[in-house]
């Protein structure tokens, strides 16, 4: 009998390779369709009104023109007269017409009218919002940072902060939706397939089993498509009218206001070490905004527990749009906060970081073995020792460089996953199961397990996903993929082949227990003579295929991972323009499935986090209450050019591998916007105090720096 | 005209090879009005106008010399892959929407729909264009290829290739919009510099994160294409 446990490293034979994706070749020949891609017979286009109003009663909704519109067969309220909206770009009213054109017309024409409110947009203090948009969400001390601080030898205290940013998938986020009789098929931009029935059937009045979810692609979720959203029920009411398909994507600007945001936060942090480096006592106040509710509670200090501690954290609601899961929650916000206190608190003492953060580094718990062996390969992989330079030590010139780091944490532990392995009498295998591939790899990792386990090339296995029709399996989100189907592939695939050797056994000396599955074929171990090719033995089932079942196995998986950043920027001392020019990751995350996707999800993660730690931000302006950069203009993303050098360690080997499978997608996005900060502090001797670092706000930061001295 | 214009959008250092929507020589259209034409009709009209005013005109004729198409729809023919396709659209209906909409050509995503991003790339008589921003109207009497002209069913293009190798993907919707711009930047350039490709990109947008691997795919694709493997 085949066991279930990983193989060792020297029996793998796929599992740790660099392996293509399995859907490459159809995504970069266009062939892969998106939801945004389905066309439908007679397929109609849904285009909803949006509330221009930040904060504002709805007290009229008249849509008798509107249905009248050449080409419009549906029209579907989504919002009720007399309800309070609480963003600009809430959602009033839906139509489905001939043509999108037709539609956008359609919306337009639907008039509403309303009692404008009062409302907050901007990025508040507690003191500037007032009670009644502030939430105290905790309090935490430990030990008593007071008398610590007053015997230390270094102290600082420091502002920070980070603003609201948004998701911006590219595939926005929407649905085409269709009914046959009671029977209604969404294909959902979703990072949720086998939970997406549950959202439609009560909203739509059918049973769960009459839904029927497809996702064979999607365009990039990061948090903020776990759900169907007003916009899925409007689409399949909109179908159910009109009796018809309906295609319902968001348009770019509405995507931009409200289908995803990250919340901000601002903190005030005193912190204070020793004069040889040991970190005694750290006291935050933070603040931060997700919307009108509470979403986002960061615990500080962020990976290091120094003895003495206390922080607080208030939520300030406001009229700035509904905040969404944003890859790592609150992680990249702690991280920056932390490491920017931490950098320039080593740069008090005075201590070169890194000797800081490995001198601390019993702080950080039961990673700390982890982190130092990723500190020092990041710092090999960056010359660190060479290249740094104390705070503020210029050259000639205006071009300046500096160096940054930052650690960080995330658990990734498995999702709840069902897979089904079928083996065929003609030799094919299919695994299946519900989950969804976001564009990390999840498909071609279910398909390298599956081999691996079979003892069969990559290509010999049909993979099935991203359809509730398979078995269910969890959602994307918190790194929890790759464990969850890793280890119920694993676990399905080999109770397929343990029932296979059984069916064969008698061919093969009699004892299935001494039978394995290698190189494509069934063998008896250590006997190369008695074998069976894998279509041989796969006929010996008749006509009947084995179809196994196997779910996320604990000790196939583990949680909490630990990574180190190095970041090495150059700032134009006279425009303010900071380049990254090099990058260096040292990322655990357990036993790597597929080396080469692992590598894309941290250079990916470099390049998301470049974006937010130089250009993202959703601006919103104070008078009319609406976001003014709801496009991809001014919601700027870095492009190839802004990139510069990036390097990923991925650790594995003893001490790694054995850990099981883990996930990967959220920690690498967590330390960026801290590593790049801090290397411009080096670089200029002055903290930038808030993402995004544009070249207005390096150049203020240089102004104070001259005003102070 | 130069191979990297500027889209114009300040968000990029530049554009591979984009052919000029408005530029008055690429602009043929059998049915309907360019922008040149447009104007030039407006020219017309005003003179008209006046001509009108003065007893010299009857109105039929000068609504008859504006030539305005629509608002209604109208029948366009547009080459696309070597192929002709007819459809019957409003005016207004960008290239982008038709070949998406009415003809079931989904290889050119929708993402930013104002040409900041890319992900519409398509080449016009071989330039990169993006069609979120071309009337269909405008777009007849040229060749469009679309990445579905790329490579057969079943075959891969030697910059599509690139792209598996080099993993440059993750979610793949912004993908054949590169894999387009690449085709027009490598046909202009066929043994690019690195610096080339970095800067040759800024008109395409990913959110994943995969421009390390597009940078290695394209130079890899230029070597595969100089050996003869197209």
């Amino acid at each position: 009998m085949a066991d279930y446990k990983w193989p060792a490293a020297e029996n793998r034979s796929l599992i740790g390779k660099r392996i293509s994706r399995l859907d490459g070749p159809l995504k970069s020949s266009g062939r892969a369709k998106y939801s945004f891609d389905v066309n439908r017979p007679g397929m109609l286009y849904g285009k909803m009104i949006l509330s221009p109003y930040a904060h504002a009663k709805v007290t009229k909704i008249d849509t008798t023109a509107a249905e009248k519109m050449p080409g419009v067969k549906a029209v579907t309220l989504i919002w009720e007269v007399g309800k309070e909206v609480q963003w600009a770009g809430q959602e009033i009213a839906a139509v489905a017409a001939e043509t999108e054109d037709q539609a956008r017309d359609a919306a337009r024409a639907i008039k509403v009218e309303y009692e404008v409110l009062p409302h907050l947009v901007t990025d508040a203090t507690p003191q500037q919002a007032g009670a009644d948009h502030s939430k105290q969400l905790s309090e935490q001390k430990t030990g008593d940072p007071d008398p610590a601080f007053a015997q230390a030898a270094a102290t600082i205290e420091g502002t920070y902060g980070s603003p609201v940013i948004t998701h911006c998938c590219l595939e926005s986020h929407g649905q085409v939706t269709e009914w046959q009789g009671d029977q209604l098929t969404v294909w959902a931009s979703t990072q949720a397939v086998s939970n997406l029935a549950g959202e439609y059937a009560p909203a739509m009045e059918i049973p769960a089993g009459n839904v029927h979810i497809i996702t064979p692609v999607m365009g990039g979720g990061f948090g903020s498509k776990f759900n169907s959203d007003v916009w899925g029920f409007a689409c399949a009411r909109l179908s159910k009218k009109s009796g018809r398909a309906v295609k319902m994507l968001l348009e770019r600007d509405h995507e931009l206001m409200v289908a995803g945001a990250r919340p901000s936060i601002y903190a005030k942090v005193k912190v204070a070490a020793k004069a040889d480096g040991t970190l005694v006592a750290w006291k935050s106040e933070s603040w931060g905004t997700a919307g009108p509710g509470s979403a986002g509670n960061p615990t500080l200090p962020y990976v290091f527990r120094p003895e003495n501690r206390s922080s607080r954290h208030t939520a300030i609601s406001t009229n700035i749009g509904p905040a969404r899961a944003w890859r790592a929650p609150n992680h990249p916000q702690m991280a920056l906060i932390t490491m920017s206190a931490l950098e320039d608190l080593a740069a008090a003492v005075p201590m070169d970081p890194l000797d800081f953060f490995l001198k601390n580094i019993e702080l950080t718990g039961t990673l700390a073995k982890v982190y130092k062996e990723e500190l020092l390969k990041a710092a090999e992989l960056m010359d660190w020792k060479k290249k740094w330079h104390p705070r503020g030590q210029m050259v000639a010139g205006p071009i300046q460089r500096g160096l940054g780091l930052s650690l960080h944490t995330w658990g990734g532990g498995g999702h709840q996953s069902n897979c089904n392995c079928t083996i065929h009498p003609d030799g094919s295998v299919e695994v299946s199961l519900g989950s969804q591939d976001l564009g990390t790899g999840a498909r071609t990792v279910i398909g390298i397990v599956a081999a691996e386990t079979l003892g069969l090339p990559l290509e010999a296995v049909k993979v099935n996903i991203g359809d509730n029709h398979y078995p269910a399996s969890g959602a994307s989100g918190g790194s929890t993929t790759v464990g969850g189907v890793s280890s119920s592939t694993r676990r399905a695939a080999n109770n397929a082949l343990n029932e296979l050797l059984a069916k064969v056994a008698p061919s093969l000396g009699g004892d299935a227990e001494q039978l394995e599955a290698v190189g494509g074929v069934i063998r008896v171990k250590g006997d190369t003579s008695k074998f069976l090719p894998w279509k041989q033995a796969c006929a010996k089932l008749a006509s009947t295929p084995i179809t196994a079942a196997g779910q996320t196995s604990k000790d196939l998986i583990s949680s909490g991972v630990g990574g180190v950043q190095m970041a090495e920027v150059s700032v134009d001392m006279e425009t303010g323009v900071v380049r990254v020019e090099k990058m260096v990751a040292a990322q655990d995350c357990g036993l790597v499935i597929n080396l080469k996707t692992a590598e894309s999800q941290v250079y990916g993660a470099f390049i998301m986090g470049i974006t937010y730690a130089l250009h993202e931000e959703k601006i919103m302006d104070q008078q009319t209450g609406r976001c003014l950069n709801a496009d991809m203009e001014f919601y700027k993303l870095a492009g190839l050019g802004d990139i510069g050098e990036l390097v990923v360690h991925m650790m594995t080997g003893p001490g790694y591998d054995d850990r099981g499978v883990i996930g990967l997608g959220e920690p690498p996005v967590i330390s960026p916007g801290a590593v790049i900060s801090n290397a411009v502090a080096n670089a200029i001797g002055v903290r930038v105090p808030t993402l995004p670092i544009t070249p207005s706000k390096v150049l203020a930061a240089l102004e104070s720096k001259g005003a102070k001295a | 005209m130069s191979d990297h214009r500027s889209n114009g959008s300040g968000n990029g250092p530049g554009n591979p090879g984009k052919a000029d929507n408005a530029n008055p020589e690429n602009a043929k259209p059998e049915k309907g009005v360019s922008r040149r034409s447009f104007i030039k009709g407006a020219g017309v009209a005003v003179s008209a106008v006046t001509m009108l005013r003065e007893g010299l005109l009857s109105p039929t004729a000068a609504a008859a010399d504006a030539k305005v198409a629509g608002p209604g729809a109208i029948a366009m023919t547009l080459k696309i892959n070597g192929q002709a396709h007819k459809i019957t659209a409003e005016p207004r209906l960008t290239l982008l929407d038709a070949l998406r909409n009415n003809l079931d050509i989904t290889g050119a995503k929708k993402v930013c729909d104002r040409a900041t991003c890319g992900a519409c790339t398509v080449l016009m008589d071989g330039k990169a264009i993006y069609a979120c921003t071309l009337l269909a109207i405008d777009a007849q009497g040229h060749d469009l290829q679309t990445i579905e002209g790329l490579s057969a069913e079943g075959a891969l293009h030697p910059i599509e290739a690139a792209f598996v190798d080099h993993d440059a993907q993750q979610c793949g919707f912004c993908t054949p919009g590169f894999v387009m711009a690449a085709k027009s930047f490598l046909d202009a350039h066929p043994q690019p510099t690195r610096e080339q490709v970095t800067k040759g990109f800024g008109g395409n947008f990913c959110r994943c994160g995969t421009y390390v691997g597009v940078r290695e795919a394209v130079l890899d694709a230029a070597g595969r294409m100089r050996g003869g493997r197209a």
